[in-house]
């Protein structure tokens, strides 16, 4: 199966750990996987903020950058979401509208086209330690992903994994608002990162750079000892931790 | 504006509002119970995303044909000999209340709780002509008693007070010597308010729905007030906000259904009480004098709009009961009576964007409100829609933004500007970083960092990486 591989920006940037680990895993798992190199940003920083007219032509670009894909598979629960987003910034049966669908159609995210498309649910990982999940609002409440992330973290061999209090609250990122409304952004977090330490959990995982920053930035601010990955460093991990 | 409360300056009332414990405390138990109660009540009614879907189309049909279940519904209250008045403004329908008010010479009015009247502050133009009003709901008594404390909530107005707190101003103000025991607090009011429901000449209430069909109109209450202020003053005025209709019984059902599950996780509320116009020849009890005061506000200019669907709201405060930012900053921070998802889409329309620019930024765009809402309302788009409004339109975003977004549109547009940006990303930022941190970061990135830590951006970016791999001849 070809998967052209959506790195988003802050994966390209900052955790580019991630992106090596899930392009690894969708070829263990019998992928071959292209990245189109034109590739940017998916938009959501513009679209969020309201700047409507610049986000069109952000997406006129990336539907041309994977059109020609057969599926598309992203890092990034609330990126993926953006894509398919891009559907409502076209006009009405115009055809762009028609190419952002066809593009919505086969775009994914990692763990939702691991089980979906791929239908595997064992990805055949290991890795010893104690773990928690955190889910993002985008990927869950808007993507629609709720199940897969555990599906798949739950056949990690090694693996503990730990419910999560209050799961379904937000971390508090909300991209702009991370630094528009600061203070509260603030109390959103640390009310997060309280609930991680209740599960004495050594490492935190989601599937959202963004939150990850936001939760892991705080972490190492406040100097806990609590590690922050991407859930596809673990999927791709063969046991050597 | 009638409607705003409290400290002008938004990021002082959200201060404020962060800095409280006891209403943070009072709040965050309030919202879990509420939560978790609601969650149960729409579980147990198994299908609930197709009743949802139900709410929706019966709230959409009704405010897409609003101007014909309004003449039916003035109709029908003329018929009964009721008294219709439909007010464009805050002040027109205050000017009414009054005027029927002085033509039977009261002094005392009993009040039942009611979000529109707050909205277009009747109370305070009551008392300017000497009136004496009385909230009869506990919440807004308690309120009511603590020098005019505004609400915090739609539904449970003084959420923002613990019961010791309660028990505090019951103290202070009317010399109660029992204990915080809700029991005993609830009961304390209740002899209260009953003396003063004798002797009310009008009585006021809100109005949860109206049914066009037959000219009535629902309440829907846990203390069962709102009966004794329609049961025993001789003269009625209720007060609804336009969009607060349903064509018939049948709709009203499932709204009230989905209302008080939403509201407070229960089948039905203790009390749902159904008036149908002043009292007949052959009935015992009821006004003598019926007026139904429909208020436009402003609601009648979001009809036609992308914000529409905010006239959909049936005020069961899910949204509010599930928002993280709301339970951060309290009811008060919104600076409006409306707080919280619903109030952040409403309050820019029904006021302007001068007054409330900052609500639709207060939110995280989560989406946890859009999950919960039992008529379906986008809240989380809409939110959307009023920052593209207030950039596109409006232009009211600032100079630095505008040119930023800009920026980033062009370098986003471009895959080779965009590349270099990128490859540029480590060396502009290693001067601030240290072992690989990033703790204070230069311009705009203060703002984050002035709370967290950034990443430094790796020397190698994945493109990099995969670029090298690839000439190497595939996987390392
Ligand atoms: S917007 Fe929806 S959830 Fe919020 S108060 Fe209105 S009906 Fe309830």
């Amino acid at each position: 199966m070809r998967v052209s591989f959506f790195i988003t920006c802050l994966g390209d940037i900052f955790y580019a750990n991630a992106g090596k680990s899930a392009v690894e895993l969708l070829e263990r798992l019998g992928c071959e996987v292209d990245f189109p190199p034109t590739q940017t940003c998916c938009g959501q920083p513009a679209y969020n903020s309201g700047y409507h007219k610049e986000t069109l032509e952000v997406a006129k670009h990336m539907v041309e950058v994977f059109e020609h894909a057969d599926y598309v598979v992203g890092i990034s629960g609330s990126c993926v979401y953006m894509i398919h987003e891009y559907v409502h910034l076209f006009e009405d049966g115009s055809n762009w509208q028609k190419r952002a669908k066809a593009l919505k159609r086969k775009t994914y995210e990692l763990t939702q086209f691991i089980v979906d498309v791929l239908g595997i649910e064992d990805v055949g990982a290991s890795y010893h330690g104690t773990a928690t999940y955190h889910t993002s609002c985008h990927m869950t409440r808007l993507l629609g992903v709720k199940e897969a992330p555990f599906r798949l973290l739950e056949n990690v061999k090694g693996l503990r994994l730990i419910d999560l209090p209050n799961r379904n609250d937000c971390c508090g990122f909300g991209g702009t608002f991370s630094v528009k409304m600061a203070s509260i952004s603030e109390q959103m977090v640390d009310e997060k990162v309280q609930h991680i330490e209740e599960t004495e959990a050594d490492l935190l995982l989601g599937a959202d750079g963004s939150c990850l920053m936001n939760i892991g930035g705080r972490i190492t601010r406040q100097g806990k000892p609590i590690e922050v990955k991407h859930i596809a460093e673990i999927l791709n991990s063969r046991g050597e931790e | 504006m009638p409607m705003h409360i409290g400290e002008k300056d938004f990021r002082k009332r959200v201060s404020k509002g962060i800095s409280d414990d006891y209403m943070r405390g009072a709040v965050r138990s309030a919202q879990e119970r509420l939560q978790n109660r609601r969650a149960a009540a729409a579980e147990e009614l198994g299908d609930w995303e197709e009743w949802r879907t139900l709410g929706q189309q019966i709230r959409s049909h009704t405010i897409e044909h609003l101007d014909y279940y309004l003449h039916q519904l003035s109709d029908k209250v003329a018929e009964l000999g009721g008294h219709v008045f439909f007010a464009e403004t805050g002040e027109e329908a205050n000017e009414y209340i009054k005027q029927v008010i002085q033509k039977k010479n009261a002094k005392k009015i009993a009040k039942s709780k009611s979000m529109v009247t707050e909205e277009i502050s009747m109370n305070a133009a009551l008392e300017e002509i000497g009136c004496e009003v009385i909230e009869t709901d506990l919440g807004e008594y308690i309120l009511q008693i603590d020098d005019h404390d505004p609400p915090s909530h739609i539904v449970a107005p003084a959420l923002h007070k613990n019961k010791e707190q309660i028990r505090d101003v019951f103290k202070e103000r009317l010399n109660y010597k029992k204990t915080e025991h809700p029991e005993e607090l609830a009961l304390f009011a209740r002899e209260k308010l009953r003396e003063e429901f004798l002797a009310a000449d009008v009585g006021i209430t809100g109005c949860n729905f109206a049914v066009a069909e037959s000219g009535s109109f629902a309440l829907v209450t846990n203390e069962g007030n709102a009966r004794m202020v329609t049961a025993l003053p001789n003269t009625q005025i209720t007060v609804m906000g336009m969009e607060r209709i349903v064509p018939g019984w049948e709709e009203l059902d499932i709204v009230v259904s989905l209302l008080t599950r939403a509201a407070v996780g229960q089948k039905l509320t203790s009390y749902i009480t159904a008036l149908t116009g002043p009292k007949q020849a052959e009935e015992a009890d009821g006004p003598e004098e019926f007026h139904l005061v429909i208020v436009d506000n402003g609601r009648s200019k979001i009809l036609g709009t992308e914000f529409q669907e905010a006239l959909h709201c049936i005020r069961c405060a899910a949204c509010i009961n599930v928002c993280p930012v709301y339970r951060h900053v309290g009811g008060h921070a919104y600076g409006s009576i409306y707080p919280g998802p619903i109030g952040a889409v409403l309050s820019p329309l029904l006021s302007d964007y001068d007054e409330y620019k900052e609500l639709p930024y207060a939110s995280s765009l989560c989406g946890a409100c859009t999950e919960v809402c039992p008529v379906k309302i986008p809240l989380h788009e809409q939110l959307i829609m009023h920052r593209r409004k207030i950039v596109e339109d409006e232009k009211k975003s600032t100079l630095a933004e505008r040119v930023a977004m800009r920026g980033f549109e062009q370098i986003v547009h471009s895959a080779n500007l965009y590349r270099t940006a990128t490859k540029m990303a480590p060396f502009l930022t290693t001067p601030f970083a240290k072992n690989n941190r990033i703790t204070k970061g230069p311009g705009p990135l203060r703002n984050w960092t002035d709370i967290r830590d950034l990443p430094q951006p790796a020397n190698e970016r994945f493109r990099d990486w995969f670029k090298k791999r690839n000439k190497q001849g595939g996987a390392i």
